[in-house]
């Protein structure tokens, strides 16, 4: 950027058609190389094998009701998948070590943390991000609640709050506030929305568990 | 992380003749280069912080078909080793039969940390010792035998002051394993040449001279089950930590009770957070066996839980704690309504 788009701040964005997110996402883009080979698929009934561990692995991924192809390395996790290969970059990655909650993620329909989940293991399940919640151009209730109840700062642990805050309706634990606090404890936010948080719970619960 | 090569299992053989194949010595099946892979809540985390290196990573979750079942009969209970902590924990037999298990599940880790995790990866989790998990340090013995022990005269609140040795007081870290030992259950292996069942206290070996080597099961061997014979309406865990939610017990109790006209015909108790293994506090029991309750008691008999300890600079504090615990322990379960 240069020192006139600098000063003018956001509006670079409209008048260049240029933003950070599409530049940083170019640029990782170019430094993939070109996949010249690929580990052998299915070996078998029952076992899977990628014997090779220097080579890409082809791996099909079910996110949010759409079908992935991709060539990936093997190390490669639910987490990394979506944000660095499908440009999927919700879900966020705090600690990249399953203590911050920041990466929750909905796979079949439970909370589980994208940054402990190979995305070899996830193969052919449903993976549903904060992409996949809004419908037909409508935010999830409990996206709604969020921005209602103004439950957040800084808005990096949100995704994952909100992804494990529906889950945390779904289950059926968030009947009063200390089951919402106790089963929301896995999502850290260091702005300490808590108690907004806790009330966008308590708004969306009754919306979604009706719809 | 390291490259491994990736094998997905779809049924128990094929996971033991996978696992089998590729362990190349004879490491102790935590330190295996080859490692079964389920939830991932302790394994790839550890490999990401290069402690664990395994060459061959064999993904057992499609045994969750067969090895996941939760079947509770007029006598016993059976838990499949694939079934999830959060599905056990939200079970309303094992809520109502067995307080002890469903508490230590729900009282352990994170919703999401219990949605992935299985009941066998989590008795087999590995220790929270700083100097375990950040490999800068070079001494440790459990992750580097032979190197010492940085723990020793380091920051160590958080450590082992039961069943220590001169080489490792790294607390075990589960709440599940203290409920198995308190309810005596049995835990069934499944390896190359079948099944067998061994007691669950039996499982975890204590440091001693080899604190690398943390459970007797062979390489290539699967927990496959739980059993737990009798109904233990009479049970609890309680656990004290830094944090209200979402962290490791500074020292917990896992109690189980039967108690006819106020006297105790049977007493189990184990400890959690400050011993090397599940602990099972015999003492306690023994003394508790044919006495009738009351808290006095309770008091006298967990001092005795601690007679053996060996604390550090930091982590004295967990002997009056933890007796603390266990009296409160003993209280709640000798005074619930069941």
């Amino acid at each position: 950027m240069d020192d006139k788009t600098r000063a003018h701040g956001n509006p670079a964005r409209t008048v260049s058609g240029f933003d950070r997110r599409s530049f940083m996402a170019g640029a990782a883009g170019a430094a993939v190389l070109p996949l010249t080979a690929r580990a052998a698929g299915p070996a078998g009934d029952t076992i899977r094998s990628a014997q090779d561990p220097s080579l890409p692995v082809s791996v099909t991924l079910r996110v949010n009701g759409e079908t992935r192809s991709l060539d990936i390395d093997g190390r490669t996790t639910v987490l990394d998948a979506l944000r660095e290969h499908l440009g999927l970059t919700g879900s966020k990655k705090g600690c990249d070590h399953g203590q911050c909650g920041a990466c929750t993620v909905l796979i079949d329909g439970r909370r589980v943390l994208s940054c402990l989940t190979l995305a070899l293991v996830a193969e052919g399940q449903e993976i549903t991000t904060i992409e996949g919640l809004a419908q037909d151009g409508k935010l999830h209730p409990m996206q709604r609640a969020f921005i209602d109840q103004d439950a957040f700062q800084c808005g990096y642990c949100t995704p994952g709050q909100i992804m494990s805050a529906v889950a945390c309706v779904n289950e059926g634990h968030a009947g009063n506030d200390d089951d919402i606090r106790e089963y929301m404890s896995g999502n850290i936010c260091r702005c300490a929305a808590y108690p907004n948080i806790v009330a966008a719970v308590k708004q969306a619960a009754p919306d979604i568990k009706k719809g | 992380m390291r490259s491994f090569s990736y094998q997905r299992a779809t049924d128990p053989s094929a996971a033991v003749q996978a696992l089998a194949a590729a362990a190349t010595n004879n490491s102790p099946l935590t330190e295996a280069e080859s490692q079964p892979l389920a939830g991932g809540t302790t394994l790839i985390d550890l490999m990401k912080l290069d402690v664990m290196r395994p060459r061959t990573v064999v993904d057992i979750n499609p045994l969750a078909a067969q090895w996941s079942a939760i079947d509770l009969s007029s006598d016993y209970l059976r838990l499949g080793a694939m079934a999830r902590m959060s599905d056990v924990a939200d079970n309303p037999d094992v809520q109502r039969h067995y307080p002890v298990i469903a508490d230590a599940l729900k009282l352990a880790a994170s919703p999401q940390i219990r949605n992935m995790a299985t009941l066998g990866g989590n008795v087999l989790q590995r220790t929270r010792c700083s100097y375990f998990r950040d490999v800068s340090y070079d001494a440790c013995n459990k992750r580097n035998p032979g190197s010492g022990c940085a723990a020793m005269e380091g920051f160590n609140r958080t450590h082992a002051v039961l069943g220590t040795s001169d080489q490792c007081i790294a607390s075990y870290p589960g709440d599940f394993a203290q409920a198995l030992i308190a309810l005596n259950a049995s835990v069934e292996v499944t390896g190359k040449s079948g099944t067998r069942n061994l007691p669950f206290e039996q499982l975890h070996k204590p440091p001693g001279r080899s604190p690398q080597i943390e459970t007797t099961l062979a390489p290539g061997e699967l927990i496959s089950g739980f059993l737990i014979q009798g109904h233990w309406p009479r049970s609890v865990y309680l656990k004290v930590r830094d944090r209200q939610s979402y962290e490791f017990a500074l020292a917990s109790a896992a109690v189980a009770l039967d108690v006819q006209d106020g006297f105790v015909r049977d007493a189990r108790v184990a400890l959690g957070g400050v011993a090397t293994v599940p602990w099972r506090a015999r003492e306690v029991e023994i003394l508790l066996k044919d006495q009738k309750f009351d808290d006095t008691l309770a008091r006298r008999v967990a001092e005795a839980a601690f007679a053996a300890a060996t604390p550090r600079k930091h982590n004295a504090f967990k002997i009056k704690l933890g007796q603390r615990v266990v009296a409160r322990a003993l209280h709640q379960a000798a005074t619930m309504e069941v």
